[in-house]
């Protein structure tokens, strides 16, 4: 019996971390579900980018009020987890406040704990009522209605919640410091929860070290729950943002990718000496290359780990132009889902083991209309807007590809765009030949 | 003042066995689109008074395909970069100046890769370089003192990082440079890009044009600088919406600088 804790402990953790090594495992098969995409090349810039952006969150404080007050949370959040690191050796050892010998060491890191956890408490706090009371405009965005909505408010609780925890704990343990309860070692400097100590002060031992002990199993599986709330959540973004970060996009924004499977075909047909058989005996003797992207599938690895990513902050949609003037498409709701696509193609493959069953669905159509893909202008000023470097635009160009060279479905004004640059090389219907009248004209 | 224009042709001069120290890339709408061809002559006779030797492709340059791109149709601009391409490759064209953001984004980013490698520069670049090197004067003169404000191009602005060297050339206009509250990496879209120029906009409550030019006239300019052609289009529609074309001019960076020097 003296090891139940010690074993219930163990068991709790192994059972939190497996589940979401399971979680793990389904992002990583799901991401690469993508196609292949070469990103290897500038790897000082890839991670300079990284450290900037996600460690440095210099795209955060773009906007100082919201930026200063995710790093708030960000930092807090981040060093008060080493705390855990002394709660899992306490939970698996049976000790208590291992790392108490570290002396003034400790009373540092205890104290600059509880006054983070407090800033924690209060920046979440903020960030509630500008989602709920003051209900900043991209917050309430129509693809924010329901679950994107709720799972804001639920990561904004539980943030609230554990630190509360925390200093609950905290609180309770002084107190038993201060009346010398046998265990509870004189250690840690309590800025913050000396001032909770005081509303335990009518309390026996037994019911303060049940308090003390409460609020310390509350607040571990609490964290345990929460790693595993991420899979299901925006939150992702905490783990996605570095390899995000470092694999987005480094070429001038301005530049699309040209289409390798185009250009051979294109290099054929200009070539008159090109052996017109040459592509049916080329490395893919297979199905040739479906153009553009009608469903995840077709996007690439790099633009499903976007998806994954997406903080729903929706700094890109109150950027974007379109959105601005009140046209459908959403360059949020762009990332918002693919990733709901993604996640549906593949729980389809956890339940036909492994294989993915045709389900009569895609991206386009299902999830993003054409109206949304035809009203960008290109301008990117949502990929200068996300602050995790995700890049709606690609994924929109991608399905534009494929409505206009494999479905033909362009809208009217566009095809005739087009067939002017086929036959005159300018978008209107001029003559090339006229094309230097400007000089002689006055 | 002589208004006859010298603008030589890559094939004249190749004839004569020459080489222009730079090839001026005129664009679609330059060629074609009445109020652009007045830019594009602007440029020319600022490119005359310095005496640059430069020459244009005339009826061998080709639309660069970046509408086509930018509507999904991989192909189509595929094909146009590579005839232009050979066209240039034979000419062993070197370094190429351009009046419109969108085929300087186009030469320069996406046509390495289909074997066109060309120092590509924008007008306002180009025209700054002249400045510094003393090829070209300027005086404020009828500038002096005006209020202009600079719409970004996305296509020269976010998409390629140029942001300092149009508002270089306001300044030393002795003009006074306002900034709208969306600016540079902030600065909204006109509207006109990724082909929504040759198309009827989606349903919304605005066209972005209004949109922009009311963030514009915000801030009371007497002039509207653009740096391309769609842009100047897109804002000089919205200044005739808000019936403000009396007071309010929109004008390229080129023509300033060409009626600054009485050109
Ligand atoms: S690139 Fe398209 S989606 Fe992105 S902000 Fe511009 S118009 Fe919106
Ligand atoms: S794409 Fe980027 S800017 Fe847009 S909502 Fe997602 S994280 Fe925010």
């Amino acid at each position: 019996m003296e090891y139940l804790p010690n074993i219930t402990f163990l068991l709790i953790l192994v059972a939190g971390i497996g589940y979401f090594a399971r979680n793990v495992k389904r992002l990583y098969r799901n991401i690469k579900l993508g196609k292949d995409v070469n990103v290897s090349d500038n790897k000082s810039q890839r991670w300079k980018n990284m450290a900037r952006i996600a460690l440095g969150q210099t795209k955060m404080v773009v906007r100082p009020i919201s930026g200063f007050l995710h790093i708030i949370v960000y930092v807090g959040f981040i060093i008060i987890n080493i705390e855990v690191l002394e709660i899992i050796i306490d939970g698996i050892l049976g000790t208590h406040r291992v790392f108490a010998s570290l002396g003034v060491v400790y009373d540092f890191l205890i104290g600059s704990f509880e006054i983070l956890a407090l800033l924690v408490i209060v920046s979440v706090v903020i960030f509630w009522i500008r989602r709920n009371i003051i209900s900043i405009k991209r917050f309430i965005n129509p693809e924010m209605k329901g679950w994107p909505k709720k799972d804001g408010n639920i990561i904004l609780y539980i943030e609230f919640v554990l630190m509360l925890l925390f200093l609950t704990m905290n609180g309770a343990d002084y107190q038993l410091q201060n009346i010398d309860a046998l265990h509870y070692v004189k250690a840690g400097s309590f800025p913050v929860s000396q001032f909770i100590a005081p509303l335990f002060s009518e309390m026996s031992e037994d019911s303060l070290i049940i308090l003390e002990r409460t609020a310390w199993w509350l607040h571990i599986v609490g964290i345990l729950l929460f790693l595993n709330y991420l899979y299901y959540s925006k939150h992702l973004h905490i783990v996605l943002a570095f390899p995000n970060t470092y694999y987005g996009k480094i070429n001038p924004k301005g530049q699309l990718d040209n289409l390798a499977s185009v250009t051979t075909e294109v290099k054929m047909m200009m070539d008159p000496n090109a052996d017109p058989f040459a592509a049916s005996t080329g490395e893919n003797t297979g199905e040739p290359d479906k153009f553009g992207a009608s469903d995840v599938t077709d996007l690439n690895w790099v633009q499903l780990l976007n998806a994954y990513t997406c903080t729903e902050c929706g700094r890109c949609t109150s950027e974007c132009p379109a959105n601005q003037t009140g046209k459908l498409l959403s360059p949020r709701k762009i990332m918002m889902d693919t990733r709901d696509r993604l996640e549906e193609v593949g729980k389809n493959i956890n339940k036909n083991n492994g294989e993915l069953i045709a389900d009569g669905k895609q991206l386009l159509g299902d999830y993003i209309t054409t109206e949304e893909l035809w009203a960008c202008t290109s301008c990117n000023a949502c990929t200068e807007a996300c602050p995790v470097s995700i890049d709606p635009l690609s994924i929109i160009t991608d399905m534009r590809r494929y409505l206009v060279m494999e479905e033909s479905a362009a809208p009217s004004d566009l095809n005739n765009m087009m067939g002017n640059i086929e036959n005159n090389g300018a978008p209107w219907p001029f003559n090339q030949m006229d094309r230097l009248n400007w000089k002689n004209e006055s | 003042m002589s208004n006859e224009l010298r603008v030589p042709t890559m094939a004249e001069l190749f004839a004569e066995g020459k080489q222009p120290e730079v090839l001026f890339w005129v664009g679609c709408a330059g060629s074609f689109d009445d109020r652009a061809k007045k830019i594009t002559k602007a440029f020319v006779k600022i490119l005359n008074k310095a005496n640059v030797n430069f020459a244009v492709l005339g009826t061998e340059e080709s639309c660069t395909g970046d509408p086509a791109k930018r509507a999904g149709n991989e192909f189509l601009f595929q094909m146009q970069a590579v005839t232009n391409i050979e066209v240039m490759n034979a000419y062993e064209v070197k370094k190429i100046v351009t009046a419109c953001p969108h085929c300087f984004n186009t030469i320069k980013n996406e046509y390495p890769e289909l074997g066109g490698n060309y120092e590509v520069v924008h007008h306002t670049q180009f025209l700054k370089s002249l400045l510094e090197e003393g090829r070209i004067t300027m005086e404020g003169g009828q500038f002096k003192g005006k209020r202009i404000t600079f719409h970004d191009p996305c296509y020269l602005g976010r998409a390629n990082g140029v942001y300092e060297a149009p508002r270089e050339l306001i300044r030393k206009l002795d003009a006074e440079l306002v900034e709208m509250k969306n600016c540079k990496k902030k600065g909204l879209c006109c509207g006109a890009g990724g082909a929504q120029m040759f198309k009827e906009s989606e349903k919304g409550t605005k066209d972005v044009n209004i949109e922009r030019t009311e963030q514009a006239l915000e801030i009371k300019p007497e002039i509207i600088a653009a740096a391309c052609p769609f842009c100047n289009t897109m804002m000089t529609d919205g200044v005739k919406n808000k019936e403000k074309e009396e007071d309010v001019a929109v004008m390229d960076i080129a023509e300033l600088i060409a009626k600054a020097e009485d050109l």
